[in-house]
């Protein structure tokens, strides 16, 4: 569970102070599946950084799970990341010079996993993704989908309990952008926290819970239908 | 998987400008492995002339400046033979033989050779006025103020191959010839061979052993039959005196400077001072060379690493964002640096090896072997100075900022 107390963000730049974030207090329960959708600037990936615990806030603190993040160091905060958070990234983020196999492995390597637990983890993650197929193929040789498909299995790799998604449909198209948000929601169903930035109303009604943002501070705008 | 996969498929994705940037690393490596193989291997060689020629000394017709032991008599100058028999008659202490030569040059069926006369020791005792000097079988000298050394062993050496060795031999016939390894499988010729030099029928006496020095490349007869044949008269090229110990020789040079003023006398010391002086001039400058060219390959190494974080700023990003330590990413350009290095000392090392083994036989006519200990030299160097020049880059990249997953789309 997530709880932000009177968060706020400010970045200097050209001697102005911009508010990324403006004093928010939110709490994301066990479980959620939350929208946070908003007009471009309006502090959405500032919010989500700060949740994936890349991202100190100027002030007001952070609580996961009952334990204040940005009291962590850097590393334990890393490995912490590594642990309970995965990430879907509007433009995948593959490692462009290692196959689909290789790419969902990388977190499972960081976890020192062995090399057969590494191979094992990843052809199941893959199939789970529908793309058992494709182990081999490098990112340039898949579509946009499946590329998609193989950061969802690498998100999946350490069976992490929160996803963190920056518009992960926003380089797709209307096909493959239903398949991506059908996985997210069988991940969702498995127990998961998740929360997605989106500009897409159509994605967002995928959510229970959708956040607006304007000018970095939040409105809690919908609470959907009862799963 | 684990952290040197990455590191090597990495690597294999874009060689081209790690490869190009390594060229100085390697080039110094070379240069370093090159000039010590060289130079050690001169030093040996000079360490071994000096052990079984140390105590010799050259007489030379005094405008004669010399390189190489071996070509002691290969300079045309001349000085009469009678000073031979001056030399043998001041019975002076510490001298074990004398070796009288002239060097001629001939054809033997249309090819030139180099005809060197030499004189063997049953001349000495054959001349009645020297026969009185030789006491025990020692022909010319005296035994006085020589330490006891091996080359006492004296009549040991009936055998013509001893002119490889011991620089003497004790039977020579008028109409005999003694082959250079070398020459003989250039003429084709083996022992008992007729081959016709100087207008004379010549039997071939023996070939001696390969020495590794010109001595492999001449023939050999009889001092007088070359006098005679080829015009030169009583004269000769250069007198080797064999000494027998060191100490002797210190005051041997005295004395012989004093027996003969009008020559020019040459301790083996000498002759190789120069080169000693070119090696260890040789072996700073080779450490100077690669200062430099690892100075210039560090610089460059370090640019393609910046280069390399820059472009790889979101995979770092990325790795961060998913689990990956600053420790991680450090290791992972430090890494990188390191198989450079060791791959590029090892470049070098063949590289320099091979220019040593072309170059070692034609500059200083030394033969070379693979030196292990230069490898590991090598290599540290190499290894250390590219990891150095990545430490910067290394640390930007574990410095950068995950949030930069994020950022474009
Ligand atoms: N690293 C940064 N430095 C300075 N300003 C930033 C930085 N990141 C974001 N901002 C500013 O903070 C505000 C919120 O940005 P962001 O969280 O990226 O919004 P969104 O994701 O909703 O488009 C914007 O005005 C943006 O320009
Ligand atoms: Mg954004």
């Amino acid at each position: 569970m997530y709880q932000l107390n009177s968060v706020t963000q400010t970045y200097e730049r050209r001697g102005q102070i911009v508010t990324a974030l403006d004093n928010s207090d939110l709490t994301i329960p066990d479980n959620d599946f939350i929208a946070i959708v908003g007009p471009s600037g309006s502090g959405k990936t500032t919010l989500l950084s700060v949740l994936g615990g890349m991202l100190a806030p100027s002030t007001g603190d952070v609580m996961l799970d009952g334990e204040s993040l940005y009291d962590l160091s850097v590393e334990e905060r890393t490995a912490l990341r590594g642990r309970k958070i995965g990430f879907v990234f509007q433009s995948f983020n593959l490692i462009s010079w290692l196959t689909a196999r290789e790419n969902v492995q990388i977190p499972l390597m960081l976890s020192d996993k062995t090399a057969k637990q590494q191979e094992d983890r990843a052809m199941e993650m893959l199939d789970r993704v529908g793309l058992s197929d494709r182990t081999d193929h490098r990112p340039s040789e898949m579509s946009q989908g499946q590329q998609q498909r193989v950061a969802l299995a690498r998100t999946l790799a350490n069976d992490p309990q929160i996803i963190l998604a920056d518009e992960p449909t926003g380089n797709l198209d209307s096909e493959t952008r239903q398949q991506v948000m059908s996985y997210l929601n069988e991940f969702h169903k498995d127990g998961r926290t998740i929360v997605m930035v989106t500009h897409d109303a159509e994605t967002a009604a995928f959510a229970h819970r959708t956040i607006r943002l304007v000018a970095g501070v939040t409105n809690e705008i919908a609470m959907a239908r009862a799963a | 998987m684990k952290l040197r996969h990455m590191i090597w498929k990495e690597l294999w994705q874009r060689p081209t400008p790690m490869l190009t940037s390594l060229l100085a690393v390697t080039l110094g490596v070379t240069a370093l492995v090159a000039i010590q193989n060289i130079t050690v291997f001169s030093e040996r060689k000079i360490a071994g002339d000096m052990e079984s020629l140390g105590a010799n000394v050259l007489v030379l017709p005094p405008s004669v400046t010399l390189q190489d032991y071996y070509g002691a008599d290969m300079h045309g100058h001349t000085m009469p033979e009678e000073y031979v028999t001056r030399l043998a008659l001041a019975r002076l202490p510490g001298v074990e033989n004398l070796a009288p030569k002239l060097c001629v040059e001939a054809d033997v069926d249309t090819i030139p050779v180099t005809l060197t006369g030499i004189l063997p020791k049953s001349e000495f005792q054959a001349k009645a006025s020297w026969q009185g000097l030789g006491m025990l079988g020692n022909a010319v000298g005296s035994d006085r103020g020589c330490c006891a050394t091996a080359a006492d062993t004296g009549e040991a050496d009936n055998d013509p191959n001893s002119l490889a060795t011991t620089r003497t031999i004790a039977e020579l016939g008028d109409r005999d010839v003694i082959l250079g390894r070398d020459l003989a499988s250039q003429l084709g010729a083996k022992i008992g061979d007729t081959l016709p030099l100087l207008g004379e029928d010549f039997i071939v006496l023996t070939v001696l052993p390969s020495t590794g020095t010109i001595d492999d490349g001449r023939m050999f007869a009889h001092l007088h039959s070359v006098q005679d044949l080829s015009g030169a008269g009583p004269v000769v090229n250069v007198i080797e005196i064999m000494a027998c110990c060191e100490d002797a020789a210190g005051g041997l040079i005295t004395n012989l400077s004093a027996e003969l003023p009008e020559t020019r006398i040459v301790t083996i010391a000498q002759v190789v001072q120069t080169q000693i002086a070119v090696n260890g001039l040789m072996s700073r400058l080779s450490w100077v060379f690669l200062s430099i060219l690892l100075l210039v390959g560090g610089a460059s190494i370090a640019s393609v690493m910046y280069a390399n974080v820059t472009e790889r700023r979101k995979e770092i990003g990325t790795l961060m964002a998913i689990g990956a330590s600053r420790n991680f990413v450090t290791q992972m350009f430090l890494g990188k640096a390191a198989v450079l290095g060791l791959a590029g000392g090892a470049a070098g090392f063949v590289v320099g090896t091979i220019v040593a083994a072309v170059l070692g036989p034609q500059l200083l006519g030394i033969h070379v072997r693979p030196m292990p200990m230069l490898l590991g030299v090598g290599m540290g160097t190499a290894t250390i100075v590219a990891v150095l020049a990545s430490l910067l880059p290394a640390r930007r990249a574990a410095g950068l900022d995950p949030c930069l997953v994020f950022n474009d789309a």
